[in-house]
């Protein structure tokens, strides 16, 4: 068992990069990803919301959502299908936990809620975020599963964008032509990178 | 001499500001600096007066490289030779075997300048697609962007042919050349300023571009299948080892010089006579290299020694594991070091002073990653049958990662001595 959850962890960190294998999250990847600190804290910031909101989101989709969940309220519930909503409420248990981590942030470390900025509340919309409750619904995990896999994609994107962030400020001191300055940059950066990652493509314990 | 410098000075007006040929400047700056060394002086302050400079250090990686360079010369020519079924010399067709018939050398794989000359004929032309290709497109930036043409390009160019196998396609030589040096290097400002080591780029690069001709099983010994004999296995030595353990060497599927007993053992290993890339075969050539470049100082011996701990410690676990499904993992660190592109990556491509880390204790941390993550993943992702090379380009992803913490614990450090 504890292999089987090893094994989702490595895969969800490295294999399956959210970052540079899915290219999940790339709005704010790009976006907060020139200071390793910022970056930091981002990262960091993913991590929790997306360990909060995969479980829970499980719970959700498991005991309310999918076709016959609700047949632990009362046996005459087992018809409803409310997987419609899976979106809806995927995306409103996110929103509430990004909140969380605002206004933990606000109070505690106001520096990096300012370096954060708009990409902070901006985490409730964060592909990365939405596609682990996505996966998570698609491949069935399990509730131990699902925290194993929110908290691995979480480390895998933090990774990512800590390690963006080093050669984006080790960059600076590079010529780059002008036209591929800033943003151009990081996209064919992210391209060399995601070559580099591909070295765990394959793996199987 | 004299009179190449006069000539040299007689054209330079030609090309300095106002000349008619201004925009060519590179160019003729280049081919000065190659021939003597430039004789301009830094202006303003601060002077740094030292012997080694950019030319001086890639020309000592140059002159490294040169036993690896003759052993992909000497052990492509054998490898092809070895396996060439001597029946079936008179069907042999094609350019490379009329300038052989040519010279007269034959095919013995016994005679030195035979194997030579055959090698040359199979790594000369992938150098020469390399140095066409990268070159043009050197010369085409350093002129847009009137930055320098320095020497190395001369070092990217010699090793990316060497970790290529001796079959591969010209064209892709070219395209791999021209991808390594335009988005590897040259979109980052040219030598000195990229991230990722360009001739690793090129060769993942064409990994994934075109798995068929590089991943192949029958591809690694420059001969015609059709040519060759009965029992001979187009597989690279790492591979087979792999499936199948190093004591199945003793079955067949490599020729050998006999140097011990008839099969392929850990000293051929050792010395390269053996399939794979032109010029990763031979540990003994990359140690030759090692000890030049830490003479010189000019690789980072920490960064090597870090790469053999890292990689002692991993296959020693995996020996004490075991398995009995996956042979990899019972490979003894003695074969790891002298299998597939273990000691060329260690010595040449993971010391690269530009993509690796910068600082000492970086270089330890760095390398000891690249040796433990080269035994896992050889061992554990049946994806690869080499890891080497991506290996390291992962870890040249995460190299200014690591600096940055080393920097910042150093910075904590004094600021607390000084606070104190």
């Amino acid at each position: 068992m504890a292999e089987h959850y090893l094994n989702l962890a490595i895969k969800s960190i490295c294999v399956e990069n959210m970052a540079l294998a899915f290219f999940l999250g790339m709005c704010s990847f790009m976006a907060c990803s020139k200071k390793v600190e910022t970056a930091i804290g981002l990262g960091f910031a993913v991590i929790f919301v997306l360990a909060m909101t995969v479980p829970i989101n499980n719970l959700m989709y498991n005991y309310l959502l999918r076709e016959g969940a609700m047949t632990w309220i009362s046996p005459s519930m087992a018809e409803v299908d409310l997987s419609f909503l899976s979106f809806l409420s995927f995306i409103g248990t996110i929103a509430a936990a990004t909140q969380l981590v605002e206004m933990a942030l606000d109070k505690f470390m106001p520096k990096l809620y300012t370096a954060l900025g708009v990409f902070l509340p901006l985490i409730a919309v964060n592909c990365a975020i939405l596609g682990a409750a996505l996966f998570m619904q698609q491949r069935d995990y399990t509730l131990g599963e699902s925290v194993v896999f929110g908290v691995g994609s979480g480390i895998g994107w933090l990774l990512a964008i800590v390690a963006l962030a080093a050669i984006r400020e080790k960059m600076r001191y590079s010529n780059i032509p002008a036209g591929l300055r800033g943003l151009g940059m990081a996209f064919i950066l992210t391209g060399l990178m995601a070559m580099g990652f591909m070295v765990f493509s394959g793996i199987q314990l | 001499m004299k009179l190449l410098r006069n000539v040299l000075d007689k054209f330079a007006p030609l090309f300095e500001e106002g000349g008619k040929l201004e925009k060519l400047f590179p160019l003729w700056e280049a081919t000065d600096t190659f021939l003597y060394s430039s004789g301009s002086v830094t202006k303003s302050p601060s002077h740094v007066r030292d012997a080694l400079d950019l030319k001086r250090m890639m020309v000592t990686v140059v002159m490294a490289l040169t036993p690896c360079v003759l052993m992909a010369l000497y052990n492509t020519g054998l490898q092809a030779n070895l396996a060439l079924d001597p029946a079936a010399v008179g069907d042999l067709t094609g350019w490379r075997y009329a300038i052989l018939d040519l010279l007269g050398v034959g095919y013995s794989p016994t005679n030195v300048l035979a194997c030579l000359i055959h090698g040359a004929l199979y790594f000369l032309p992938v150098y020469a697609v390399t140095l066409a290709a990268g070159g043009a497109w050197e010369v085409l930036f350093a002129l847009v962007r009137k930055h320098e043409i320095n020497e190395g390009f001369l070092v990217t160019s010699l090793l990316f042919p060497l970790i290529l196998p001796p079959t591969i396609p010209l064209w892709q030589v070219a395209v791999g050349s021209s991808f390594g040096i335009v988005i590897g290097k040259e979109v980052f400002g040219g030598v000195g300023m990229n991230i990722l080591n360009p001739a690793l780029t090129a060769r993942a690069f064409l990994y994934f571009g075109y798995p068929g001709e590089i991943s192949g099983d029958k591809i690694w010994t420059a001969i015609d299948p059709a040519h060759a004999l009965d029992g001979f296995s187009g597989a690279t030595a790492l591979a087979f080892a792999k499936d199948e353990g190093v004591a199945a060497f003793s079955q067949g599927g490599f020729f050998s010089l006999n140097l011990t007993d008839g099969h392929l053992s850990w000293l051929e290993s050792f010395l390269g006579f053996e399939p794979g890339s032109m010029g990763e075969t031979s540990a003994l050539a990359c140690l030759l290299g090692a000890a030049f470049l830490i003479v010189t100082r000019v690789a980072s011996w920490r960064t090597m020694a870090g790469i053999g701990v890292g990689a002692t410690l991993m296959a020693t676990v995996f020996n004490l594991v075991g398995s009995d499904t996956n042979a990899a993992l019972s490979l003894p660190i003695w074969w790891h070091f002298v299998l597939g592109g273990f000691a060329f990556g260690a010595v040449f491509m993971a010391t690269d002073p530009v993509s690796s880390a910068f600082t000492d204790k970086g270089k330890w941390i760095y390398g000891f990653l690249i040796g433990l993550m080269i035994v896992l993943i050889r061992c554990l992702n049946p994806a690869f049958p080499e890891s080497v090379m991506l290996v390291i380009l992962f870890m040249n992803v995460f190299a200014p990662l690591i600096d940055h913490f080393i920097v910042q614990g150093n910075i904590k450090r004094r600021a607390a001595r000084n606070a104190a």
